[in-house]
């Protein structure tokens, strides 16, 4: 049971380093905060197996630290990611105020 | 009955090992934005369950099939609130899809 449970973490951890390939090939920073949401659960996952196949009660509370970090970098994502949203529309229309202000 | 509990465990593990693989595959593959979070969250939130629900029977029963559980339920929630908000953040600007409920500020109260 217990080198079931260690292949299957390091499958699980396999896959997370596979997502991870979206770090570099995502074309927004949502894409890239996807991965790093994968990598948290990912890890959750594979820390669990790994604390239950080792018979160590205190990885649990490393996967419980790890979802809350998670939880933690995507919400500080979105909020860093909000304010350039209403800004968005004004960035559009400002050269051609600026140009015509210039002209003036 | 070691064995029945054995076989469950695995079967379950399996199955969530192949949510997983499912969820990165998703990751890799769609074309959008939006489709990646629809696969990323649903996928590997139903892999991490199946994978508690496989080591449910490998630990001590109150205490640590009772954190498991928490540890999953604490996935699930910060999942579920991370979808949203990466979903309203991600989204084109409402602007021609309807005015007058004016969802462009965040999620509704």
């Amino acid at each position: 049971m217990t080198e079931f449970l260690l292949a299957a973490a390091l499958f699980v951890l396999s896959t997370v380093v596979l997502g991870l390939v979206r770090i570099l090939r995502g074309p927004e920073d949502a894409d890239r905060m996807l991965a790093a949401q994968l990598l948290g659960t990912g890890g959750v996952a594979s820390l669990l197996l790994l604390g239950v196949a080792n018979g160590l009660n205190a990885v649990g509370d490393l996967a419980l630290l790890l979802a809350l970090l998670a939880a933690f970098a995507s919400v500080a994502f979105v909020t860093g990611a909000k304010r350039p949203g209403p800004t968005a529309p004004i960035r559009e229309l400002d050269p051609d105020d600026q140009e015509a202000q210039e002209r003036t | 009955m070691t064995l029945a509990l054995t076989l469950f465990t695995v079967i379950c593990v399996s199955l969530g090992a192949v949510f997983f693989l499912a969820g990165t595959l998703g990751l890799l593959r769609f074309p959008d934005t939006l489709t990646r979070l629809h696969a990323l969250t649903k996928a590997d939130n139903l892999g991490l369950g199946l994978v508690v629900l496989g080591l449910l029977p490998q630990v001590a029963w109150p205490l640590g099939a009772l954190k498991l559980i928490a540890v999953w339920l604490l996935a699930l929630l910060a999942g579920a609130t991370v979808g949203q908000l990466l979903g309203a953040a991600v989204r084109p600007q409402p602007t021609t899809l309807g005015a007058g409920t004016a969802p462009a500020e965040g999620p509704a109260p």
